[in-house]
């Protein structure tokens, strides 16, 4: 039976923002999703706020609709494109939800809507505690014993039959927010407290703790026909009470017998059945007991998931395509294998290798969030390897992790275990009793000093199995510190254990180019191979390969001229799906121009590592040695450093020393916009300004510099990069604290002290370049004055209050800064607008991460071209020679991971903490700015309450937003002192007690959900610790938080447009038409 | 550590180190793609006189148990892997998969590139090789590969097959058996019957009787069986004589309406039964050994995932016009499943007991069990 005639339209539903727990993968989903339905002919319809996603170019969709998420917003988008059926199990918890939600509305019935892929009832089954549990007890398959409870008190006498300590799980909620595993009676109420809030339903799951069970995952698929098959399986390194989403996860799963594995493989087909999900993919996660083999069913995502995203990437089977395909009503027999061509997906893969994940975390970025994992998931980004064995697998995805660990390295410090070894043992321990960001290191620490398999065992409950193959990794490196020289079989030893060169270097302790040339001259050199869904049964015809130290090699040899893009490895904050947008479009780029393209990247959650998206996938670390080995077996015309942020950047210099040919701006340039010195001359030269700034090494001169600039003055150590550790500084003591931090951190390296522009706007410039000539790409005022990180602001495509005058200058700096550093490819500029002056902050001679936001502003796909133009052809051949200012107006709003991370103060600075971005398109500032803050999870209110407390020196500014909220019918609450300045300026409001001194205070009112929105600038470098209670109190209670002036007023003129009218929805083709005319 | 080697037929040579016992092999190579069931694969009947190849490079991580065996002793004649787990890590482990194969004397290699044999049999088809720990001579080494015989017309079943009659007591322990009340008496023909068929077996019949091959009609008949299932079993069917007399004499006596009872085969069963029936069956090029391969029921349109062992095939055109064709290989379109138009008779290429692979099939059993208790009343 082929697919549904009787549907021709279909709206799928993204994710949206990049946030934690929902990142690239459903980029990458989605994008499938688009290309499979499109190929198939039908008209697809996409509802996404993300800007920075393949799956919203122009192309991928008949309509795009880059909007926020909302039932309001699906329903005007029904109204008006008229499709038979909506997907949404492609887009996340999010979609999911929303269109949940909308079928509860009677939405998709009033308008004849089909929910093809999973319906409301599934939906309500796998993700509604108590139908879970009913479905699957009635089908025969064990749970850990549990109690839904929607109160506290029913909490409590469940507690009495479950025990401590027990799992508490919020239905509805994303990733296990608000969930927890509670250890005594205190920690249970609060975290039932939370989860009764968070959950969509106030819906709250106690349950029996199967702590320190082995942890599985299932990726099933079924058919209309009935057809159940097990793409792969997955087993969890951390056992349970580690979110899957923060556990080092092992394809396929290593320790299970056949018997034990085929019986979860028969209770997942019945999960699914039970659940009722009728096409498409789930995922189903098991607990099993260790000691007797009992297996316990956990949940299931009736969607496709992150889990899914990397049982494709690590088996080659494709789970979002085949699920779209399975959705319009094909069979999986009559879908073939992309991979093996002759047969088709109406099997399971089966594979010859093993495969690890290892996710990354951003603790740093979040002072005060105690860096420990739970069931609540907090990574940012994962990185998957694939390797023959376990260990090599591992120790390429630590080396590719980017974190400073060139494989399994130590993270103690051998000097201080020498003093005092059992200071350090009892760290050592302790670090893996509690699950943490760095425990596997300290597995490989706690063999070094000795520990037996089984004394880890005890502290981690990690299964022997892993321990074991840990210990051997450490046990080699033992062996080789006590060698003298190299012989070619040890070295080839350790390579197969998935050492690098570096860390072997380090070992030994000799220079690792040594290395390097030992290998060459004894050819010990990786083969590559197949990732091909069948373990070499039937022929690949999809070259999707990853390195390992074996005889046989399985590269095609191919006279294509070939380029090689460098991916961006796992995603932190600073750097994620923008780039891999920017690496996507380069692949299409070189396609276009009749190039093979060469994929190098890690991240299994992108589409830059779909097989499909480039000619040929290389599944490796970007690290310099495994570059390197590609570049020597694929000889190519050069490499694509520009599009994956600082992670190819930084290989630079060792590519060019390798004789590697870099495409695009050559590397005299970047470092002409990277040395301060030469950088501060070239300025000079130009006739542009900079803020003032000076070089220290010690207090003494930090202090001179900074008295000579005058307070504020920005610092920062000069090796860090992506705003890490930079700090605005006020005052002396303050400096002084920094510099002998920063000096005890690294000795020897300068401190970096800038005068810092108090209040300036903050200008974000992309251009594109091909060396001739320049075009910029668009001009972003930023919302936020300077101080906070260009990638945590809001930005606004025009300008919206730069006068024309100021522009005009923006424009000539950025063209002669382009023409001097001969861009060929893509430049961004930071500048800083002050008293009419004009400041260059930093240039970037790369895509930076505006570049997909920007490109969807203008409807030219920036990174593209900027491909082309490295590849020699010029802007004009390319038809983009003059800027493009839109008529419309295009917000981007970034988006905060602080619900995670409870307690911290959301206050934003000079350190970038935002997960994500959306994009808000109308035709005035206010009203694309209300877009960009619905899709961005700040409901604005329309009336009620508002609470305004400022610090002094935004006391003048504030009346004016006070008396637009007041005269818009708000009720104002403000502190005393902002209270005063409010009353005498004619402004009534009614003045609450600080929060230590009486009661009800704003906190009461947070609680109690009786205030809509709050203004609250920080007081001063040292928060009060009521405010940041107030601040993480909004965000715990979801209420509308503004930190900065510049913010509350384009929120008082979004209020004011939407209290006036309902906002429409345009698709971006439209958009780009008008652009266009 | 030993070092061992590895030589197939047409020269394909590898070094790697020497796993379970020390000595010399000498087998038909053939490779597996199951994840886990290694026990099962060592222990099935059906890989007498071959070599197998884990495709899968980690083999040994859950250790070796006392119930997951196909039969009484390990079967294979080698065994090739990428790398042997340095410890065993599973509640019902018993000893280490190294422990096993010293212990029952079999010869292995570890540490070869697996893959590349695999690709290697898959483009010029399974072939004799021999994994040695003591010779290393490649010319020795062709010289015994040359002496040994070839499968193809090789009667394996003979080396298998247990001599005793007996009664199989244990059913399949599991927790999905619906409540299943086992009726009627089923005779096993072992032609290297593994475990689990007999296991799943006893879930439905009351009784199960297991006589070897060599036998005959009149001596099955005072079992007063219901049903008769011809088993796997090793190696090419064509030799098999004895046990194709059997099943034509039992078809005739079918077709005579002598008999009432129900008839089934498994893997090299079918094949027999096949042959009874006239057709011929033929050497695939590399055979269907794993646990992932789609078949369809052709009558129902239901697939299941299936585990396989077969390097010969039933050529479905050489059948006869009774017989339907009942199943096929997704894969590459081979018959896996026939039945007979007017009689009580059926029969799977694949193995729906698993043992190793997924459950899917099971219930063909069942199936087994209506026809035979059908043709009763």
């Amino acid at each position: 039976m082929p697919k549904r005639e009787d549907i021709e339209k279909i709206l799928i539903i993204g994710s949206g923002p990049i946030i934690i727990s929902q990142a690239c993968e459903f980029d990458y989903s989605g994008t499938q999703a688009c290309k499979a339905l499109k190929s198939e002919g039908y008209k697809v319809v996409l509802l996404n706020s993300n800007p920075a996603t393949i799956m919203t170019d122009p192309e991928f969709a008949d309509s795009t609709y880059i909007e926020p998420i909302t039932v309001e917003v699906l329903e005007k988008i029904i109204q008006q494109e008229k499709p038979q059926a909506c997907l949404p199990t492609l887009g996340g918890q999010t979609a999911l939800n929303v269109a949940f939600s909308a079928s509860k509305k009677g939405i998709f019935k009033k308008y004849n809507v089909e929910l093809i892929g999973a319906n409301e009832e599934a939906i309500a089954k796998a993700e509604d505690r108590k139908l879970f549990k009913q479905a699957m007890e009635s089908a025969g398959i064990g749970l850990p014993k549990s109690k839904v409870v929607y109160s506290l008190e029913e909490a409590k006498s469940a507690l009495k039959d479950i025990g401590l300590p027990c799992v508490i799980r919020p239905a509805f909620t994303l990733g296990g927010t608000g969930g927890g595993i509670a250890f005594n009676e205190e920690e249970f109420e609060q975290i039932v407290e939370l989860g009764l809030k968070l959950s969509l339903i106030k819906e709250v799951l106690i349950e029996e703790a199967v702590l320190g069970w082995k942890e599985y995952e299932l990726e099933v698929m079924r058919d209309k026909n009935d057809n159940v098959v097990i793409i792969c399986s997955i087993e969890n390194f951390d056992p349970m009470g580690i979110h899957t989403g923060d556990s080092i996860t092992v394809a396929p799963a290593q320790t299970l017998t056949d018997q034990e594995y085929q019986m979860m493989r028969t209770l997942a087909i019945k999960a699914i059945r039970a659940i009722g999900v009728e096409t498409g993919g789930s995922n189903i996660q098991f607990a099993v007991n260790p000691s007797d083999g009992r297996i316990v069913i956990i949940e299931m995502n009736p969607r496709v998931s992150r889990s899914s995203a990397l049982a494709s990437k690590a088996t080659g089977f494709p789970i979002a395509k085949i699920a779209a395909k399975l959705a319009v009503g094909y069979s999986l027999e009559e879908i073939p294998n992309d991979i093996t061509k002759e047969t088709p997906a109406s099997f399971e893969p089966t594979i010859d290798y093993c495969v690890v994940k290892v996710p990354r975390w951003a603790f740093e970025k979040f002072p005060g969030a105690e860096p420990v994992l739970t069931t609540s998931m907090k990574s940012v980004g994962e990185v998957m390897a694939i390797g023959r064995t376990f260990k090599e697998a591992l120790q390429k995805a630590l080396r590719g992790l980017e974190i400073g660990k060139n494989g399994l390295e130590s993270v103690i410090d051998e000097r201080r275990y020498k003093v005092q070894p059992q200071e350090v043992e009892a760290e050592v321990k302790a670090k893996l009793l509690t699950p943490n960001p760095q425990r596997i290191f300290y597995i490989g620490d706690a063999f070094r000093l000795g520990f037996s398999v089984e004394e880890v065992y005890q502290l981690t409950k990690i299964d022997r199995w892993f321990l074991s193959n840990i210990k051997e990794i450490i046990d080699f490196e033992s062996s080789l510190k006590l060698y003298r020289g190299l012989d070619p079989r040890t070295l080839r030893k350790a390579k197969e254990l998935g050492f690098s060169d570096i860390q072997i270097a380090r070992i030994l302790n000799i220079n690792p180019a040594k290395i390097s040339s030992f290998r060459e001259k004894h050819s010990i050199s990786p083969v590559y191979k197949f990732v091909d869904t069948c373990a070499g049964e039937f022929q690949a015809y999809t070259p999707y390969y990853y390195s390992t130290y074996e005889y046989e090699e399985e590269v095609f040899s191919n006279r294509k001229k070939k380029v090689i893009i460098l991916g961006g490895g796992p995603n932190r904050i600073g750097q994620g799906i923008e780039f891999d947008y920017c690496c996507v479009h380069a692949s299409f780029a070189l396609g276009e121009e009749g190039l093979l393209s060469i994929m190098v990247n890690c991240n299994p959650e992108t589409v830059s590592t779909d097989y499909d998206t480039s000619d040929r996938l290389y599944f490796e670390p970007i690290t310099l040695e495994d570059v390197l080995n590609i570049i020597r077996k694929e000889n190519p015309l050069g490499v694509i450093l520009q599009f994956g942020g600082q992670t190819p950047l930084n290989l630079a210099l060792g590519l060019e020393k390798a004789g590697v040919k870099i495409l695009g701006t050559q590397a005299s340039s970047i470092d002409l916009a990277e040395d301060r010195e030469k950088f501060k001359k070239l300025l000079h030269r130009l006739g542009l300004k900079q803020a003032p700034s000076g070089i220290a090494y010690s207090f003494y001169e930090a202090k001179k510099i900074a008295k000579e600039l005058g307070f504020p003055v920005m610092v920062r150590p000069s090796y860090v990069l992506g705003g890490r550790a930079m700090e605005i500084v006020y005052e002396e003591e303050v400096l002084e604290r920094f510099i002998r931090e920063a000096i005890l951190a690294s000795p020897n390296q300068p401190i970096l002290i800038d005068k810092f522009l108090e209040d300036a706007i903050e200008v974000d410039v992309d251009m594109i370049g091909d060396g001739v000539n320049f075009v910029i790409g668009g001009i972003l005022e930023h919302i936020e004055e300077a101080g906070v990180h260009s990638g945590d602001s809001a930005m606004c495509l025009p300008p919206y209050s730069l006068p024309d005058s100021m522009i005009e200058k923006i424009r000539k700096a950025t063209y002669s800064l382009a023409k001097e550093l001969k861009i060929v490819g893509l430049m961004n500029i930071q500048y800083a607008v002050k008293n009419e002056e004009l400041f260059v902050l930093e240039v970037n001679p790369r895509a930076s991460r505006t570049i997909p936001f920007v490109s969807k502003s203008i409807g030219v796909p920036l990174a593209k071209l900027a491909t082309k133009v490295m590849l020699g052809r010029s802007l004009r051949e390319l038809g983009f020679t003059e800027e493009i200012i839109p008529a419309y107006t295009c917000v981007k709003e970034s988006v905060f991971p602080f619900n995670r991370f409870t307690g911290i103060d959301i206050i934003l600075g000079p350190e970038m903490k935002s997960t994500g971005e959306v994009m808000g398109i109308d035709e005035s500032f206010a009203k694309a700015y209300l877009k960009s803050q619905i899709s961005a999870g700040q409901f604005l209110p329309k009336k009620g309450r508002v609470f305004i407390s400022v610090k002094n020196s935004d006391k003048r500014a504030i009346v004016f937003i006070a008396k637009g909220l007041r005269d818009l019918g708000f009720e104002i609450l403000a502190t005393e002192g902002t209270g005063k300045v409010l009353k005498s300026n004619g402004i009534p409001c009614l003045v609450l007690p600080k929060v230590s001194e009486g009661r009800p205070n704003i906190l009461d009112y947070i609680k109690d959900k009786k205030v809509n929105l709050i203004i609250n600038t920080p007081s001063g470098r040292i928060p009060r610790q009521d405010e940041i209670k107030i601040r993480s109190e909004a965000v715990k209670h979801e209420i509308p938080c503004i930190t900065t002036i510049s913010g509350a007023q384009a929120s008082l003129s979004a209020i004011e447009v939407f209290r006036r009218e309902d906002f429409q929805v345009k698709p971006i083709q439209i958009y780009h038409k008008e652009v266009s005319k | 550590m030993k070092k061992a080697c590895l030589l197939l037929e047409d020269g394909f040579y590898q070094e790697g180190l020497s796993l379970g016992a020390e000595g010399e092999t000498i087998g038909e190579v053939v490779f597996n793609t199951s994840l886990t069931g290694y026990q099962e694969i060592l222990t099935d009947p059906s890989y007498k006189g071959q070599i197998v190849c884990m495709t899968y490079p980690l083999i040994g991580n859950y250790g070796i148990n006392s119930q997951d065996v196909e039969s009484s002793q390990l079967q294979v004649e080698g065994f090739i892997i990428k790398e042997k787990s340095k410890i065993y890590s599973n509640w019902q482990a018993e000893k280490s998969l190294e422990e096993y194969l010293k212990e029952n004397n079999i010869v292995g290699i570890e540490g070869v590139d697996t893959r590349a044999i695999t690709k290697h049999l898959r483009v010029k088809g399974s072939m004799r090789g021999i994994i040695s720990t003591t010779d290393f001579n490649l010319e020795s080494l062709k010289e015994k590969l040359e002496k040994s015989p070839s499968i193809v017309g090789r009667d394996l079943v003979k080396e298998v097959f247990n001599n005793q009659v007996y009664e199989w007591e244990q059913p399949l322990i599991s927790e999905f058996n619906p409540l299943i009340s086992p009726q009627g008496k089923a005779v096993v023909i072992d032609c290297g019957v593994k475990f689990s068929i007999l296991r799943n077996l006893k879930v439905y019949f009351e009784k199960v009787i297991v006589t070897p091959p060599v036998i005959s009609l009149e001596k099955i008949l005072e079992f007063q069986p219901q049903g008769i299932l011809f088993s796997n079993g090793p190696g090419d069917p064509e030799p098999v004589s004895y046990a194709i007399d059997l099943a034509k004499k039992i078809i005739a006596n079918l077709e005579k309406e002598k008999l009432n009872l129900g008839v089934m085969g498994i893997c090299l069963g079918h094949q027999i039964l096949g042959l009874a029936l006239g057709a011929k069956t033929y050497k695939l090029k590399f055979g269907h050994h794993g646990g992932n391969h789609p078949v369809k029921d052709l009558r129902t349109g239901k697939i299941d995932i299936t585990s396989q062992n077969h390097n010969f095939c039933v050529d479905s055109q050489s059948l006869p016009e009774d017989i339907e064709i009942t199943h096929i290989n997704l894969y590459d379109n081979t018959p896996e499943g026939m039945a007979h138009k007017k009689l009580p008779l059926f029969s799977v290429q694949f193995h729906p007991e698993a043992g190793p692979g997924p459950f899917d099939a099971r219930y063909i059993f069942g199936r087994f069990k209506e026809i035979c208790l059908r043709e009763k009343t």
